[in-house]
């Protein structure tokens, strides 16, 4: 079945510097700057990966974060609180405008 | 493929993951650059021994678990058990060496009747011994209740699997209530001064992956492992050893099973570490099995792949005679190179 998304394009991911590879490498570079142990750990950056994934949903990143964090020692518990405070984010995200909502509303009433 | 059941050993079951023979050819048909051409792109034409550090035996396949990782497919139905004649060569050979460490393993090592007889004479002959036991072991019977303070007695380093510092993972791969009891077990070690500091006791816990993945980084888990066993436990442990699942045996048929054979192997091969490889620890161990043989290793020896000489069995141990050996490898291997590298003492690179 033919669909958008294809499990086996996450590991072409790397081609994308055949049409352009000077911007490309830099990116990947960059890439493996940011997940290197730093002020914060690998293990905790694949969480922040894993949500922030579920955020943007990404299923190539939500495959591949969800084997990062495992690889980094998380267990489920931890991967789905990752994911709830994704979840509450984008919840509250939209939430905090109710109160641009309120704001004009109540500009517009009597 | 018939179902696989996780209580009873695929050799009981007559699966063929129980058989060396089927285990290498599957292994060897999988279509990936054979282990030996990355050692050779490596350097590492001549993969010999480097010296003799340990003697590991394993001294039976009975085990009160049924891991599913396991990948000497050990359990309660399994009856190859090391004799006490056997155990007198390993003894005679052990005198002959300038090694004096001596690795314990099995199955359950404290299940064979001559278990504490063995490491009292290892002791008498003053042996460096570890023992890997599975903790559950010590609450399984009355009669294995004392052994902390046996251990002690013997100063024997205890080394011992906790596959995670909570009970969903651990006991997923090891069984039903096994976090439990393992953590009652590591109190009870705790209590005669296993792992306290100035104790001069040592206990080594041993990560390996729940699933199909690679162990993480040895030194962030463990910090991660004493914090968590402290906090919640008020358990403490000398060292953490994270170790990758080899593809033989129980590992490989869940591998297969679940449809993450290929890419488990993909990501062993991809992950050749030529560091790891040049200290993998067949290069300074032997390893000897229940009935006497000898291997280059614990894995080797449950594919049956016995050391290149024409002196195979203990009773022939000849210290000169095994130096330089070549290293018997094969695709198995990728699961000590990969990354950080793998051993029965954790990383290696
Ligand atoms: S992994 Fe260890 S405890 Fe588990 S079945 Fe195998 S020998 Fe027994
Ligand atoms: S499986 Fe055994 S022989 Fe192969 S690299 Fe590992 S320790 Fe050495």
């Amino acid at each position: 079945m033919e669909t958008y998304y294809d499990p086996k394009d996450l590991k072409k991911f790397g081609k994308i510097t055949e049409f352009q590879k000077e911007l490309g490498e830099k990116y990947f570079e960059y890439y493996g700057a940011v997940f290197k142990d730093g002020a914060l750990t690998k293990r905790e950056k694949a969480l922040i990966a894993l949500a922030v994934a579920h955020a943007v949903q990404c299923p190539y990143c939500i495959d591949a974060y969800t084997e990062d964090s495992m690889e980094q020692g998380c267990d489920e518990e931890q991967m789905m609180e990752a994911v709830h405070v994704a979840a509450a984010i984008r919840g509250g995200a939209s939430l905090v405008h109710g109160v641009q909502m309120m704001n004009k509303y109540k500009d517009l009433s009597m | 493929m018939s179902e696989v059941k996780s209580h009873i050993s695929l050799k009981a079951q007559g699966n063929n993951f129980s058989e060396p023979d089927y285990q290498l050819e599957l292994l060897h048909n999988a279509g990936l650059t054979p282990f030996r051409e990355n050692l050779e792109r490596s350097g590492l034409q001549s993969f010999a021994t480097t010296g003799l550090d340990v003697f590991q035996v394993n001294v039976g396949k009975m085990c009160n678990q049924v891991c599913k990782h396991c990948h000497v497919d050990a359990g309660p139905d399994r009856k190859e058990i090391m004799t006490k004649e056997t155990m007198l060569q390993v003894l005679n050979a052990i005198s002959k060496s300038t090694c004096k460490t001596v690795d314990l393993t099995g199955g359950a090592p404290e299940m064979n009747p001559d278990f504490r007889w063995f490491v009292e004479s290892l002791s008498i002959l003053g042996c460096k011994i570890m023992v890997r036991s599975n903790l559950t072991i010590l609450l399984a019977n009355p009669k294995y209740h004392d052994l902390p303070e046996f251990f002690a007695k013997h100063k024997v380093e205890v080394i011992s699997s906790l596959p995670y510092y909570s009970a969903g993972k651990t006991d997923a791969q090891r069984g039903e209530g096994v976090f439990g009891k393992s953590i009652e077990a590591l109190k009870m070690l705790n209590e005669v001064g296993y792992g306290q500091e100035n104790s001069g006791l040592t206990i080594n816990l041993v990560y390996n992956p729940s699933g199909a993945f690679l162990p993480p980084d040895q030194n962030a888990l463990e910090r991660d492992f004493k914090d968590r066993l402290s906090r919640q436990y008020g358990i403490v442990f000398n060292n953490l050893f994270a170790i990758t699942n080899l593809p033989i045996s129980r590992y490989l048929s869940y591998l297969v099973a679940s449809d993450n054979y290929n890419a488990y192997m993909e990501k062993l091969v991809n992950a050749f570490n030529p560091v790891a490889a040049s200290n993998a620890m067949c290069r300074s161990m032997i390893s000897v099995s229940w009935d006497g043989f000898l291997y280059d290793c614990d894995f080797n020896q449950m594919l049956d792949l016995k050391i290149a000489s024409a002196k195979q069995h203990i009773s022939d141990f000849d210290p000169t005679e095994f130096s330089g050996r070549n290293i018997i490898v094969s695709q198995h291997c990728y699961g000590c190179t990969a990354g950080a590298g793998s051993s029965c003492g954790g990383t290696t690179a």
